[in-house]
């Protein structure tokens, strides 16, 4: 099958605004994404991830906004985009009753694989799950499932795939191994739009983009969001930690101090006003303080904790 | 998992419509395969309402509590009550000999029939007069009545031809005089077994795919489903064709009990009772089908399967007469499938019909499939909008 001329790029949408019951969850957001690559897509829970990766599978429909999926209008063509998508839920959402061959048969036969047995059949060893074939899909671990749900969706051999928080509440070698997985796909020119709490798994993305109550904030690469960023970032060990938190939080110039292990971030987008209210402690023989690179972690917490002024 | 080597599946695109519905198909037979409860229920329930219905709930009641109001102890006088007895329908419980204490019997329900027998009854008789024997019915239970009711005369003068103080009489003797108002047609046990298949592939029909929609919503699975390429009408067929199988094997179960145990004959053709059963079947999973469609829950699919279940059993001349019921009731009645299916299997099981005697019925059960597939193709969501 061969879609419209490609010109290097899978998703392009402008402008998508959608509302439930009065309330926007997404607003004129625009974004791009090149073919074969992996996007990440951040925010906090309830920001407009979910309803955003539905709009461009055509589960939902925009209120206002255009663009196009794999050169598809997704407005007019969502049929066609079904074909080449594969979009895995948020929930599972394979047939419980049904067992992990009977699943994967069903959706081989959904999309008219030639030889669907053979298909169903084909995915299982890749999977590695032979032998558990006639398991039913409810029966298995978190992990499983999670393989099984992202076997059914590469089944029909899509172009673009959609993975809607793919690793929640998956163990760090299932996580792992997903990612190697989603790796080789886009290798192999897939496209893949994966949402995620996850900071480790952001920083496996080739492109980043954060989104926050219905509004993208940031996009890029992890090396140009953090560059955008604009913040000062100490890193302080010591001890009286605690003591050195309550004293600094809400100080003019620091937005931002978080614990990690037995460090302290403390960042401030002001540099002068940073350095000026953590002047007086800067000396104290106990504390030891060097200037560091911002985690993405510290530009997300930091970005949401601005989206909940601006927008709430 | 060895990601590299990726080959691209063949998709073909002929016969699309076809496949996606085979698929859907596919796995709802397995999912009613592995629902042990609803398997069960597929042959636990007709049979179960079959045994209840055709034992328990009798429209020719047996052994009815009677008394008798004897103003008369005359030889015939005890001749006609042993006829009566003997017809099964009447148990003399009470003999008494005041018109008062007669009606304090039939007014506390301690007995729902009260036979009279007046003075100078035997010698009326003879005389050729033709006196009256009444024969008062509790008319709160006008179906129980009604068919003791009914076969008094001819009992009664059977019985008494045997009587060698009346001879061989050309005609009856005397008059039998019920007072009950209500007397339908012919109500006999064979017309309950007909009606059940109607009754009970209604009901379950309707409830099967009445929660399949919702089922897949709740579940969960219909988003999954939706982000699919498959189209509302395979959708439907998928989920329609394997309940058009199960409800053909209830039919089947219950028309076979019925022959075996209630001796219900079948006159017509099994084809043609076979055929129009299928399209009952079917306009029931539409109906059913479009329910589901229209409700939010699975709890809410049960109220309104039940509220479309209770005027059909009321209103399609399962319970009472159709013929009988006022005109707004009679045009509620036409637009139930189950009124329609009713006519067509007592008619085919019971007189032998044709289609040709069918035809309105079978066109009006088309007409209904039609509607409801319409509704419910137009009503499916394919969006989570």
């Amino acid at each position: 099958m061969s879609g419209p001329p490609g010109n290097g790029i899978a998703i392009d949408v402008k402008g998508l605004t959608k509302s439930f019951g009065g309330r926007e969850v997404v607003h004129d957001l625009s974004m791009q994404v090149k073919r074969g690559s992996i996007y990440g897509f951040l925010g906090p829970n309830g920001s407009g991830k979910t309803t955003t990766i539905r709009i461009l599978c055509g589960l939902l429909t925009p209120d206002s906004g255009e663009g196009t999926c794999l050169g598809y209008d997704i407005l007019r063509d969502a049929d066609k985009i079904k074909r080449q998508v594969g979009y895995m839920t948020q929930r599972f959402s394979l047939y419980q009753d049904l067992s992990v061959r009977e699943n994967l048969e069903f959706v081989a036969r959904l999309y008219g694989l030639a030889d669907a047995r053979g298909a169903a059949r084909e995915m299982i060893k890749r999977l590695g799950l032979s032998g558990r074939e006639e398991q039913l899909a409810g029966e298995l671990s978190g992990g499983w499932k999670q393989r099984l749900a992202l076997g059914a969706c590469t089944l029909p051999s899509p172009k673009l795939l959609l993975l809607d928080e793919p690793t929640a509440g998956v163990d760090p070698k299932a996580r792992r191994d997903f990612w190697n997985e989603i790796h080789a796909l886009a290798a192999d020119g897939l496209t893949v739009l994966v949402s995620t709490h996850y900071m480790d798994e952001a920083e496996r993305c080739h492109e980043i983009a954060y989104i926050a109550y219905g509004h993208l904030l940031t996009h890029g690469t992890v090396e140009e969001v953090i560059a955008g960023s604009a913040l000062s970032t100490y890193t302080v060990t010591g001890e009286d930690l605690n003591e050195l938190t309550a004293a600094l939080t809400g100080k003019p110039g620091v937005d931002m101090v978080a614990p990690f292990g037995t460090s302290l971030h403390v960042s401030g987008r002001d540099v002068a006003a940073l350095e000026a209210s953590i002047g007086p402690w800067r000396d104290k023989s106990n504390l030891h303080w060097h200037q560091s690179a911002p985690s993405l972690e510290d530009v997300f917490i930091e970005l949401m904790g601005r989206s909940k002024d601006n927008f709430q | 998992m060895s990601a590299v080597e990726h080959p691209a599946h063949e998709i073909r695109d002929r016969f699309g419509f076809w496949k996606r519905s085979y698929a859907m198909l596919i796995k709802e037979f397995i999912q009613l395969k592995r629902d042990r409860v609803s398997f069960a229920m597929i042959v636990m329930l007709p049979v179960m309402q079959l045994l209840l219905f055709g034992y328990a709930i009798n429209t020719t009641p047996h052994n009815l509590p009677s008394a008798v109001l004897l103003q008369e102890d005359s030889d015939l006088a005890r001749s006609v009550l042993k006829a009566l007895e003997n017809t099964k329908y009447f148990r003399f419980l009470y003999e008494v000999h005041d018109v008062e204490e007669f009606d304090n019997l039939l007014k506390s329900g301690k007995v729902l029939f009260g036979v009279e027998i007046p003075r100078g009854f035997e010698r009326a008789v003879r005389r050729g007069d033709k006196p009256a024997l009444l024969v008062a019915a509790d008319a709160t239970d006008p179906v129980a009545a009604s068919a003791a009711i009914g076969s008094l005369g001819m009992v009664v003068q059977t019985a008494l031809k045997h009587d060698l103080y009346i001879g061989d009489p050309p005609e009856m003797p005397f008059e039998i005089r019920a007072h009950a108002r209500y007397n339908p047609a012919a109500s006999s046990s064979l017309n309950i077994v007909p009606g059940l298949v109607g009754t009970i592939l209604t009901m379950t029909m309707l409830i099967f795919t009445a929660l399949s929609v919702t089922r897949e919503v709740e579940r969960g699975t219909m988003e999954a489903l939706l982000s699919m390429p498959i189209k509302p009408v395979e959708v439907m067929f998928g989920k329609i064709i394997p309940y058009v199988l199960v409800g053909f094997v209830q039919a089947f179960l219950i028309i076979g009990i019925g022959v075996l145990l209630f001796g219900v004959p079948v006159l017509g053709n099994l084809f043609l009772l076979a055929l129009l059963s299928t399209l009952f079947i079917a306009t029931n999973l539409s109906i059913g089908y479009t329910i589901s469609t229209v409700v939010q829950n699975q709890l809410q699919a049960m109220q309104m399967a039940m509220m479309f279940f209770l005027p059909s059993i009321l209103l399609s001349g399962f319970m009472f007469p159709f013929a009988g019921m006022p005109a707004w009731a009679q045009y509620v009645g036409e637009c139930l499938p189950l009124t329609h299916y009713l006519r067509i299997v007592r008619a085919i099981m019971l007189k032998g019909a044709t289609m040709q005697n069918l035809r309105f019925d079978a066109l009006a059960l088309a007409i209904l499939m039609l509607v409801a597939m319409t509704i419910a193709v137009t009503r499916f969501r394919r969006t989570l909008d």
